[in-house]
Protein backbone atom coordinates (compact mmCIF):
# COMPACT_ATOMS: atom_id res chain seq x y z
CA UNK A 1 0.00 0.00 0.00
CA UNK A 2 1.78 3.16 -0.46
CA UNK A 3 1.70 5.57 1.90
CA UNK A 4 0.02 9.48 1.34
CA UNK A 5 3.88 10.91 2.06
CA UNK A 6 5.26 8.37 -0.50
CA UNK A 7 2.30 9.77 -3.09
CA UNK A 8 3.07 13.45 -2.04
CA UNK A 9 7.22 12.71 -2.24
CA UNK A 10 6.03 10.61 -6.16
CA UNK A 11 3.79 13.94 -7.01
CA UNK A 12 6.97 15.85 -6.65
CA UNK A 13 9.27 13.44 -8.71
CA UNK A 14 7.24 13.79 -11.53
CA UNK A 15 6.65 17.12 -11.44
CA UNK A 16 10.38 17.88 -10.95
CA UNK A 17 11.20 15.67 -14.00
CA UNK A 18 8.18 17.27 -16.44
CA UNK A 19 10.55 18.79 -18.39
CA UNK A 20 12.32 14.93 -18.60
CA UNK A 21 9.21 12.75 -19.30
CA UNK A 22 7.34 13.19 -22.47
CA UNK A 23 3.93 10.97 -21.50
CA UNK A 24 2.38 10.73 -18.38
CA UNK A 25 2.68 7.97 -15.84
CA UNK A 26 0.67 5.01 -16.22
CA UNK A 27 -2.53 5.58 -13.55
CA UNK A 28 -2.37 2.99 -10.57
CA UNK A 29 -5.78 1.64 -11.99
CA UNK A 30 -4.26 0.80 -15.30
CA UNK A 31 -1.39 -0.94 -14.64
CA UNK A 32 -1.03 -4.18 -16.73
CA UNK A 33 1.42 -7.19 -15.63
CA UNK A 34 3.41 -8.95 -18.51
CA UNK A 35 0.67 -12.35 -17.53
CA UNK A 36 -1.60 -9.88 -17.72
CA UNK A 37 -1.02 -8.98 -21.33
CA UNK A 38 0.22 -12.54 -22.94
CA UNK A 39 -1.88 -14.98 -24.48
CA UNK A 40 -3.95 -17.46 -22.96
CA UNK A 41 -1.68 -20.43 -24.40
CA UNK A 42 1.19 -18.62 -22.49
CA UNK A 43 -0.62 -18.64 -19.47
CA UNK A 44 -1.64 -21.92 -18.79
CA UNK A 45 1.52 -23.07 -19.36
CA UNK A 46 3.21 -20.37 -16.72
CA UNK A 47 -0.26 -21.67 -14.44
CA UNK A 48 0.57 -25.24 -14.51
CA UNK A 49 3.53 -26.15 -12.72
CA UNK A 50 4.30 -29.36 -14.39
CA UNK A 51 3.82 -26.84 -17.71
CA UNK A 52 5.92 -24.35 -16.73
CA UNK A 53 9.73 -25.02 -17.85
CA UNK A 54 11.18 -22.77 -14.88
CA UNK A 55 9.67 -25.51 -12.66
CA UNK A 56 12.94 -27.37 -13.53
CA UNK A 57 15.26 -24.30 -12.05
CA UNK A 58 12.97 -23.83 -9.08
CA UNK A 59 13.51 -27.76 -8.12
CA UNK A 60 17.21 -27.32 -8.87
CA UNK A 61 17.18 -24.24 -6.68
CA UNK A 62 15.45 -26.43 -4.06
CA UNK A 63 18.28 -28.97 -3.82
CA UNK A 64 21.23 -26.52 -3.69
CA UNK A 65 19.04 -24.47 -1.22
CA UNK A 66 19.93 -27.68 1.20
CA UNK A 67 23.16 -29.09 -0.04
CA UNK A 68 26.28 -28.14 1.92
CA UNK A 69 28.47 -25.75 0.36
CA UNK A 70 32.59 -26.52 1.01
CA UNK A 71 32.88 -24.88 4.23
CA UNK A 72 29.75 -27.45 5.72
CA UNK A 73 26.78 -25.09 5.69
CA UNK A 74 23.90 -24.89 3.15
CA UNK A 75 21.62 -22.09 2.80
CA UNK A 76 19.16 -24.00 4.95
CA UNK A 77 21.51 -24.14 7.77
CA UNK A 78 21.14 -20.72 8.53
CA UNK A 79 17.33 -19.73 6.91
CA UNK A 80 15.59 -22.67 7.33
CA UNK A 81 12.24 -23.64 5.90
CA UNK A 82 12.64 -21.50 2.53
CA UNK A 83 8.72 -21.38 2.57
CA UNK A 84 8.75 -19.17 5.62
CA UNK A 85 11.80 -17.41 5.36
CA UNK A 86 12.33 -16.31 2.19
CA UNK A 87 8.16 -15.41 1.80
CA UNK A 88 7.77 -11.83 0.57
CA UNK A 89 11.70 -11.52 0.06
CA UNK A 90 12.39 -11.36 -3.46
CA UNK A 91 9.62 -8.89 -3.74
CA UNK A 92 11.53 -6.62 -1.64
CA UNK A 93 14.39 -6.80 -3.79
CA UNK A 94 16.37 -4.78 -4.70
CA UNK A 95 17.24 -3.78 -1.45
CA UNK A 96 19.91 -1.82 0.45
CA UNK A 97 22.65 -3.18 1.60
CA UNK A 98 23.76 -0.94 5.05
CA UNK A 99 27.63 -2.83 4.65
CA UNK A 100 28.31 -1.79 1.22
CA UNK A 101 26.18 1.72 1.45
CA UNK A 102 24.33 0.76 -2.07
CA UNK A 103 21.99 -0.76 -3.40
CA UNK A 104 22.15 -4.44 -4.75
CA UNK A 105 19.62 -7.14 -6.32
CA UNK A 106 18.51 -10.35 -5.26
CA UNK A 107 21.39 -12.58 -7.26
CA UNK A 108 23.99 -10.77 -5.72
CA UNK A 109 22.31 -11.05 -1.95
CA UNK A 110 22.86 -14.58 -3.02
CA UNK A 111 26.26 -14.05 -4.24
CA UNK A 112 27.21 -12.16 -1.08
CA UNK A 113 25.67 -15.30 0.76
CA UNK A 114 27.96 -17.69 -0.93
CA UNK A 115 30.90 -15.35 -0.23
CA UNK A 116 30.34 -14.79 3.45
CA UNK A 117 28.47 -16.79 4.82
CA UNK A 118 29.22 -19.83 3.03
CA UNK A 119 33.09 -19.48 1.93
CA UNK A 120 32.05 -20.23 -1.63
CA UNK A 121 32.97 -18.71 -4.32
CA UNK A 122 30.41 -16.31 -6.22
CA UNK A 123 28.04 -18.07 -9.31
CA UNK A 124 28.51 -16.26 -12.42
CA UNK A 125 25.72 -14.18 -13.45
CA UNK A 126 23.07 -15.78 -15.51
CA UNK A 127 24.61 -18.94 -14.63
CA UNK A 128 22.10 -22.07 -14.37
CA UNK A 129 23.18 -22.56 -10.48
CA UNK A 130 22.45 -18.38 -9.78
CA UNK A 131 19.18 -18.38 -11.64
CA UNK A 132 18.38 -21.82 -9.85
CA UNK A 133 18.58 -20.40 -6.50
CA UNK A 134 16.71 -17.09 -7.21
CA UNK A 135 13.88 -18.77 -9.39
CA UNK A 136 13.56 -20.96 -5.69
CA UNK A 137 13.77 -17.82 -3.87
CA UNK A 138 11.25 -15.82 -6.06
CA UNK A 139 8.69 -18.74 -6.10
CA UNK A 140 8.17 -18.23 -2.19
CA UNK A 141 6.76 -14.95 -3.31
CA UNK A 142 4.29 -15.71 -5.46
CA UNK A 143 1.21 -13.75 -4.69
CA UNK A 144 2.92 -11.27 -2.34
CA UNK A 145 2.36 -7.54 -3.24
CA UNK A 146 5.91 -5.76 -4.54
CA UNK A 147 7.45 -3.28 -2.13
CA UNK A 148 10.15 -0.96 -2.36
CA UNK A 149 9.61 1.35 0.71
CA UNK A 150 12.75 1.99 2.19
CA UNK A 151 13.54 5.41 2.24
CA UNK A 152 17.49 4.98 1.98
CA UNK A 153 16.66 3.31 -1.89
CA UNK A 154 14.67 6.55 -3.04
CA UNK A 155 18.17 7.96 -4.49
CA UNK A 156 18.17 4.74 -6.27
CA UNK A 157 14.86 4.90 -7.12
CA UNK A 158 15.47 8.38 -8.95
CA UNK A 159 18.57 7.42 -10.71
CA UNK A 160 16.65 4.01 -12.42
CA UNK A 161 13.84 6.96 -13.16
CA UNK A 162 16.31 8.99 -14.79
CA UNK A 163 17.45 6.16 -16.47
CA UNK A 164 14.20 5.05 -17.63
CA UNK A 165 12.71 8.27 -18.79
CA UNK A 166 16.10 9.60 -20.71
CA UNK A 167 17.14 9.15 -23.98
CA UNK A 168 19.56 6.86 -24.95
CA UNK A 169 21.42 4.82 -27.92
CA UNK A 170 21.61 5.35 -31.57
CA UNK A 171 17.94 4.96 -31.88
CA UNK A 172 17.85 7.62 -29.45
CA UNK A 173 14.78 6.60 -27.41
CA UNK A 174 13.23 6.00 -23.86
CA UNK A 175 12.00 2.81 -21.89
CA UNK A 176 9.49 5.49 -21.02
CA UNK A 177 8.72 6.35 -24.68
CA UNK A 178 7.63 2.54 -25.14
CA UNK A 179 6.33 1.41 -21.60
CA UNK A 180 4.75 4.56 -20.41
CA UNK A 181 3.44 5.96 -23.60
CA UNK A 182 2.76 3.19 -25.99
CA UNK A 183 1.73 0.42 -24.20
CA UNK A 184 -0.30 -1.98 -25.72
CA UNK A 185 0.40 -1.80 -29.31
CA UNK A 186 2.45 -3.60 -31.15
CA UNK A 187 6.04 -3.57 -31.76
CA UNK A 188 6.13 -5.81 -35.23
CA UNK A 189 4.06 -8.79 -34.18
CA UNK A 190 4.46 -8.30 -30.04
CA UNK A 191 2.82 -6.09 -27.71
CA UNK A 192 4.42 -4.16 -26.06
CA UNK A 193 3.88 -4.85 -22.50
CA UNK A 194 3.92 -2.29 -19.50
CA UNK A 195 7.38 -3.42 -17.83
CA UNK A 196 6.17 -5.15 -14.50
CA UNK A 197 9.18 -6.98 -13.31
CA UNK A 198 6.60 -9.19 -11.52
CA UNK A 199 7.74 -12.58 -12.71
CA UNK A 200 11.70 -12.38 -12.62
CA UNK A 201 13.22 -14.73 -13.67
CA UNK A 202 11.31 -15.49 -16.60
CA UNK A 203 11.41 -18.35 -18.75
CA UNK A 204 11.20 -16.44 -22.07
CA UNK A 205 9.89 -18.77 -24.73
CA UNK A 206 12.02 -17.18 -27.38
CA UNK A 207 15.36 -17.45 -25.13
CA UNK A 208 14.34 -21.06 -24.36
CA UNK A 209 16.42 -20.89 -21.08
CA UNK A 210 15.73 -19.13 -17.69
CA UNK A 211 16.65 -15.07 -17.22
CA UNK A 212 17.01 -12.63 -15.14
CA UNK A 213 15.76 -8.99 -15.39
CA UNK A 214 18.56 -7.69 -16.27
CA UNK A 215 19.19 -10.09 -18.89
CA UNK A 216 15.80 -8.47 -20.15
CA UNK A 217 16.66 -4.92 -19.71
CA UNK A 218 20.25 -5.72 -22.14
CA UNK A 219 17.89 -6.68 -24.69
CA UNK A 220 16.09 -3.94 -24.43
CA UNK A 221 18.89 -1.48 -24.50
CA UNK A 222 20.44 -3.73 -27.46
CA UNK A 223 16.93 -2.84 -29.33
CA UNK A 224 17.59 0.71 -28.83
CA UNK A 225 21.20 0.23 -30.15
CA UNK A 226 22.36 1.57 -26.73
CA UNK A 227 24.93 0.31 -24.88
CA UNK A 228 24.46 -2.45 -22.53
CA UNK A 229 25.25 -2.09 -19.11
CA UNK A 230 27.22 -4.84 -17.81
CA UNK A 231 26.04 -7.29 -15.85
CA UNK A 232 25.65 -6.13 -11.90
CA UNK A 233 26.10 -3.10 -13.25
CA UNK A 234 24.80 -0.17 -10.81
CA UNK A 235 22.91 1.17 -13.69
CA UNK A 236 21.05 -1.66 -14.05
CA UNK A 237 20.46 -2.46 -10.74
CA UNK A 238 18.95 1.05 -10.18
CA UNK A 239 16.63 0.21 -13.04
CA UNK A 240 15.58 -3.05 -11.42
CA UNK A 241 14.64 -0.55 -8.55
CA UNK A 242 12.54 1.85 -10.40
CA UNK A 243 10.54 -0.54 -12.35
CA UNK A 244 9.97 -2.60 -8.88
CA UNK A 245 8.68 0.68 -7.56
CA UNK A 246 6.61 1.24 -10.64
CA UNK A 247 4.94 -1.91 -10.05
CA UNK A 248 4.42 -1.42 -6.23
CA UNK A 249 1.43 -2.85 -4.70
CA UNK A 250 1.62 -5.36 -7.69
CA UNK A 251 1.32 -9.24 -6.95
CA UNK A 252 4.63 -11.33 -8.21
CA UNK A 253 3.96 -14.66 -10.36
CA UNK A 254 7.42 -15.64 -10.53
CA UNK A 255 9.08 -17.80 -12.05
CA UNK A 256 7.18 -16.57 -15.02
CA UNK A 257 6.47 -17.87 -18.60
CA UNK A 258 7.27 -15.43 -21.57
CA UNK A 259 6.72 -15.11 -24.59
CA UNK B 1 20.95 -31.93 -14.79
CA UNK B 2 17.42 -32.14 -12.94
CA UNK B 3 15.23 -34.32 -12.75
CA UNK B 4 12.12 -34.66 -15.50
CA UNK B 5 9.23 -33.56 -14.29
CA UNK B 6 6.30 -35.77 -14.84
CA UNK B 7 2.24 -35.11 -13.52
CA UNK B 8 0.44 -38.90 -13.65
CA UNK B 9 -2.74 -38.86 -11.81
CA UNK B 10 -2.52 -41.01 -8.48
CA UNK B 11 -5.46 -42.25 -8.89
CA UNK B 12 -7.98 -43.18 -11.75
CA UNK B 13 -11.03 -45.61 -12.63
CA UNK B 14 -10.61 -48.75 -14.66
CA UNK B 15 -11.11 -47.12 -18.55
CA UNK B 16 -10.93 -43.75 -17.90
CA UNK B 17 -8.84 -40.95 -20.12
CA UNK B 18 -5.77 -39.63 -18.60
CA UNK B 19 -3.81 -37.23 -19.21
CA UNK B 20 0.20 -37.57 -18.92
CA UNK B 21 2.41 -34.72 -19.41
CA UNK B 22 6.41 -34.84 -18.95
CA UNK B 23 9.02 -32.04 -18.97
CA UNK B 24 12.94 -32.56 -19.44
CA UNK B 25 15.53 -29.78 -19.04
CA UNK B 26 18.11 -30.23 -21.71
CA UNK B 27 19.28 -27.78 -24.33
CA UNK B 28 18.23 -29.27 -27.95
CA UNK B 29 21.06 -27.84 -29.48
CA UNK B 30 20.03 -28.12 -33.54
CA UNK B 31 23.39 -28.77 -35.09
CA UNK B 32 22.85 -25.84 -37.64
CA UNK B 33 23.92 -22.76 -35.70
CA UNK B 34 27.01 -21.26 -35.22
CA UNK B 35 28.91 -19.26 -32.00
CA UNK B 36 29.94 -16.06 -31.89
CA UNK B 37 33.37 -17.07 -33.35
CA UNK B 38 31.81 -18.70 -36.45
CA UNK B 39 32.45 -22.28 -35.24
CA UNK B 40 29.75 -24.74 -36.02
CA UNK B 41 27.98 -26.10 -32.62
CA UNK B 42 27.55 -29.88 -32.88
CA UNK B 43 24.23 -31.41 -32.38
CA UNK B 44 23.14 -32.41 -29.40
CA UNK B 45 19.27 -33.28 -29.09
CA UNK B 46 16.92 -35.25 -27.50
CA UNK B 47 16.00 -38.21 -30.38
CA UNK B 48 13.81 -40.29 -28.68
CA UNK B 49 11.15 -40.79 -25.89
CA UNK B 50 9.59 -43.51 -25.08
CA UNK B 51 6.44 -44.45 -22.15
CA UNK B 52 6.08 -48.20 -20.60
CA UNK B 53 2.86 -48.71 -18.83
CA UNK B 54 3.82 -51.67 -16.54
CA UNK B 55 6.81 -52.61 -19.21
CA UNK B 56 3.89 -52.63 -22.24
CA UNK B 57 5.40 -49.57 -24.09
CA UNK B 58 2.29 -47.45 -24.79
CA UNK B 59 3.48 -44.21 -26.76
CA UNK B 60 6.88 -43.49 -28.22
CA UNK B 61 8.17 -40.51 -30.00
CA UNK B 62 10.92 -39.07 -32.33
CA UNK B 63 12.49 -35.56 -31.94
CA UNK B 64 13.63 -33.71 -34.11
CA UNK B 65 16.80 -30.69 -34.19
CA UNK B 66 13.47 -28.37 -34.91
CA UNK B 67 12.00 -29.43 -31.22
CA UNK B 68 12.43 -26.51 -28.71
CA UNK B 69 14.27 -26.54 -25.82
CA UNK B 70 13.00 -28.19 -22.32
CA UNK B 71 11.04 -30.53 -24.41
CA UNK B 72 7.54 -30.87 -22.82
CA UNK B 73 5.14 -34.05 -24.18
CA UNK B 74 1.85 -34.49 -23.29
CA UNK B 75 -0.15 -37.79 -24.33
CA UNK B 76 -3.56 -39.61 -23.39
CA UNK B 77 -3.72 -43.15 -22.03
CA UNK B 78 -6.70 -45.51 -21.18
CA UNK B 79 -5.86 -46.22 -17.44
CA UNK B 80 -6.24 -50.39 -17.31
CA UNK B 81 -4.48 -51.62 -14.40
CA UNK B 82 -2.59 -50.68 -11.15
CA UNK B 83 1.31 -49.93 -12.12
CA UNK B 84 3.82 -48.02 -12.90
CA UNK B 85 4.88 -45.95 -16.16
CA UNK B 86 8.26 -45.40 -16.89
CA UNK B 87 9.59 -42.90 -18.87
CA UNK B 88 13.04 -43.16 -21.06
CA UNK B 89 14.33 -40.06 -22.50
CA UNK B 90 17.67 -40.97 -24.82
CA UNK B 91 19.71 -38.64 -27.20
CA UNK B 92 23.20 -37.37 -28.38
CA UNK B 93 26.27 -37.57 -26.18
CA UNK B 94 25.23 -41.07 -24.58
CA UNK B 95 22.21 -38.73 -22.86
CA UNK B 96 19.95 -41.07 -21.14
CA UNK B 97 17.12 -40.22 -18.38
CA UNK B 98 14.34 -42.32 -16.95
CA UNK B 99 11.90 -41.51 -14.73
CA UNK B 100 9.05 -43.55 -13.27
CA UNK B 101 5.48 -42.42 -11.98
CA UNK B 102 2.64 -45.01 -10.24
CA UNK B 103 -1.16 -45.11 -10.72
CA UNK B 104 -3.53 -46.63 -8.48
CA UNK B 105 -6.44 -48.13 -11.24
CA UNK B 106 -9.74 -48.84 -9.12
Amino acid sequence: MVSAGLRISCIALMLGHAALARGSEIPQSERRSGYDMMGRDTKAMQDDDTANPATLWVLEGETIWNTKAADGKSCADCHGDAGTSMKGVAARYPAFDATRDRAIDLEQRINICRSERQNATPLPFESRQLLALAAFVARQSRGMPIEQNDPRMQPVIASGRALFEGRQGQLNLSCAQCHDDNWGKQLAGSVIPQAHPTGYPIYRLEWQNLGSLQRRLRNCLYGLRAETYPLGAPEAVALEAFLMWRARGMPMDAPGVRP
Amino acid sequence: MTRPLINVPARAKRGQVIEIKTLISHVMEPGFRHSSIGVLLPRDIITEFVCAYDGEEIFRADLFPAISANPFVTFHTVATKSGTLTFTWTGDNGFSATEQASITVE
